[in-house]
């Protein structure tokens, strides 16, 4: 043994028979050995002993500048209409003036809100991480924690010593098995003739791979209402956290994607993967020829024993606290849709891909530097588009009982509002609403004046 | 995003502009993540734009004014230190009964918000609001909902109630009279969680 190579691979057999035994094969076969919920078992008490020091710490020095996490926002807002608002300013005015009738004062209201939301805006808050309430041992996650105990420090050194020594190469070492073993796979049925076996082979190697990848994420996934999963021929709908959504849907049910085909690394897996079930990659220049997809779209659907599509409506990655507006295309495809709600647990990780500020390859990186994943997926029962309702108004039925579901807000607000800006039609609503307050209902220019618009109260 | 300290020593001078509006540390580093966040250049200066982006402030119908307020003097930039300074004036007034009376006038007192309003009419800062300029606003606040006449009338109205010297115009100290019963503190406050 005094030969450092062979010393070496046999660490390395040993490493490789431990992973494939303990890891791989219960994760192709689907079961647990059920490592991983002791683990994070272990993981929720060490968490909730640093709270409870890190509390302890700020009590007992409470000189210390540290601001608290404001998981809601930075201020304090007024919970009034702006009727209510209009009416305390004017408050003052004496009796002889009507009620109504512009005062100088009106514009404050405006000038506060315009304020708060130059401070602090619920839209801009969706785009970037949800804060904590309280420290999880992750640098990234550490925005006003000083140094409070040595213990702390030594676990948080701990942490890290785990989280990159140990954990990080097995995580990516089984990520790297599972891709490739997707792509060898997917290529080895292809050569199948189309038959039943091969669509059974397919569904296994897929499942297999996204099992392991899971694994490879230290993925921790709960299922609930399995009996709504959603059925061939259906589109499955979810809202959109992270490029992982679909290793976390795929771990129990198969399903077609649909996207841009790609160049690299992702166009080879995805034409592997075409080779072995359908699936829908557009090509760039087809994406913006919005009848050319859902033509395609509808295609697929129509033919019953195709997989499920998945689609995430909202268009972008939204941090996980709230849903955004659905895009209506995805509704106007016809045939049943399968909402999905998925809701990943912020304490073990941080899983909302802010593209603005990570690229793909440092995103999975974070990814695999956390302590772990914990997702809770809720299948909802099947939605059908209703007599005399369109499709935008499917899109947010769909969408709140996704919110619902999930415990997420139901905010109307856009998910390309990341980019783009919002509508005049906003701005108009707030002047309606303002000269009401002037001016009286009946002394308005617009005659026709709809009650039910005007219900329609700025999305918050 | 780092600890406190690490943001706090990034921002020069942060000890005067601390003593100046009166925010404490925690509420300035939380502003400057605010500001890095509408930075989206990463200029280290906001322009008009980027106040622009953000949604509600569009839809707010003196959102233009509002912007303006934060680069008077014809400014194309504005640095984190103006940033603060301005929104220093809507951070609630503390009790001032101990103040000393040589000290300059804080910046989020009652007089202080009331100028800072006035100074929203007040758009070619000659320290009156005339008629022109209170048409302009009410006619940002309500636009295409109600007739010229009627902006007119409402115009007329109101420096009718405020106007004490009659010369047409409603000066800072009208203004002020005016408004002698509001509370002001309350509603041009923004109370910052802690």
């Amino acid at each position: 043994m005094e030969d450092p190579w062979s010393l070496a691979v046999v660490l390395l057999q040993v490493w490789l028979s431990v992973m494939i035994g303990l890891i791989m094969l219960p994760a192709m076969f689907g079961f647990s050995l059920g490592v991983t919920s002791v683990y994070i078992q272990i993981l929720v008490k060490i968490l909730e002993w640093a709270t409870l020091r890190i509390q302890r710490g700020h009590r007992e020095r409470p000189s210390l500048p540290v601001p608290a996490p404001l998981p809601n926002g930075l201020i304090q807002r007024e919970g009034g209409s702006m009727e209510q608002e209009m009416g305390e300013l004017r408050r003052y005015r004496s009796q002889s003036i009507s009620r109504g009738e512009f005062a100088l004062s009106d514009s404050f209201y405006f000038y506060r809100k315009g304020l708060e939301s130059i401070v602090d805006d619920q839209v801009t808050q969706r785009f970037s991480s949800e804060e904590l309430v309280s420290w999880n041992l992750l640098t990234r996650t550490n925005h006003n924690f000083h140094y409070i105990s040595l213990r702390l420090t030594v676990t948080w050194g701990l942490g890290v010593v785990v989280r990159y020594c140990f954990l990080f190469p097995l995580r990516i070492t089984l990520a790297i098995i599972g891709l490739s073993w997707l792509v060898i796979g997917t290529t080895l049925v292809g050569f199948l003739p189309k038959n039943r076996v091969k669509t059974w082979l397919s569904e296994l190697v897929h499942l297999m791979c996204y099992r392991i990848c899971a694994r490879g994420l230290s993925a921790t996934i709960q299922y609930h209402n399995k009996e709504n999963k959603p059925q061939k021929g259906g589109i499955c709908v979810a809202n959109h956290t992270s490029p992982i959504d679909i290793v976390i849907l795929a771990n129990d049910g198969c399903y077609a994607m649909v996207g841009q085909s790609h160049g690299g690394l992702m166009g080879v897996i995805q034409r592997s993967m075409v080779r072995s079930c359908p699936h829908v990659w557009f090509e760039r220049s087809e994406m913006r020829d919005r009848n050319a997809v859902t033509s395609r779209l509808r295609a697929h659907v129509a033919a019953k024993i195709n997989l499920p599509i998945l689609i995430f409506p909202e268009g972008t990655c939204i941090n996980n606290t709230s849903v955004m507006m659905f895009k209506k295309g995805s509704f106007e495809i016809g045939g049943t849709i399968h909402p999905v709600a998925i809701k990943y647990d912020p304490r073990f990780g941080d899983a909302f891909w802010n593209s603005a500020k990570y690229n793909m390859v440092s995103y999975l990186l974070r990814m695999m530097t956390s302590w772990a994943i914990v997702v809770n997926v809720w299948y909802l029962p099947p939605m059908t588009r209703q007599e005399g309702e369109d499709a935008a108004q499917f899109a947010n039925r769909v969408k709140s009982a996704i919110a619902h579901q999930g415990g997420l807000l139901d905010m109307a607000w856009d998910g390309s509002l990341k980019r783009d800006k919002v509508k005049e039609e906003f701005k108009e609503q707030q002047q309606k609403l303002y000269s009401i307050t002037v001016v009286g209902r009946k002394r308005r220019k617009s005659s026709t004046y709809h009650a039910d618009s005007l219900k329609t109260v700025i999305p918050e | 995003m780092g600890s406190t300290n690490s943001t706090l020593s990034k921002i020069p001078n942060v000890e005067e502009l601390m003593r100046e509006t009166g925010f404490s540390p925690a509420h300035i580093v939380r502003l400057y993540d605010r500001f890095e966040s509408l930075d989206k250049e990463k200029t280290g200066h906001l322009r008009p734009e980027d106040f622009g982006a953000i949604n509600r402030l569009a839809t707010n119908p003196i959102g233009d004014r509002i912007i303006g307020a934060f680069f008077s003097a014809g400014q194309e930039t504005l640095d984190f230190h103006s940033f603060v300074k301005i929104l220093a004036h809507f951070r609630p007034a503390e009790n001032h009964r101990l103040r000393d009376p040589s000290l300059p006038e804080p910046v989020n007192s009652r007089t202080s918000k009331l100028k800072f309003a006035f100074q929203l009419y007040d758009l070619d800062k000659d320290g009156k609001i005339s008629r022109a300029e209170l048409l302009q606003v009410l006619r940002s606040m309500m636009e295409t909902q109600v007739t010229e006449e009627q902006l007119e009338s409402i115009a007329d109205r109101t420096i009718q109630e405020a106007d004490l010297d009659r010369d047409d115009a409603i000066s800072f100290e009208e203004f002020r009279k005016s408004l002698d019963r509001v509370n002001i503190d309350h509603k041009m406050s923004i109370r910052f969680l802690r």
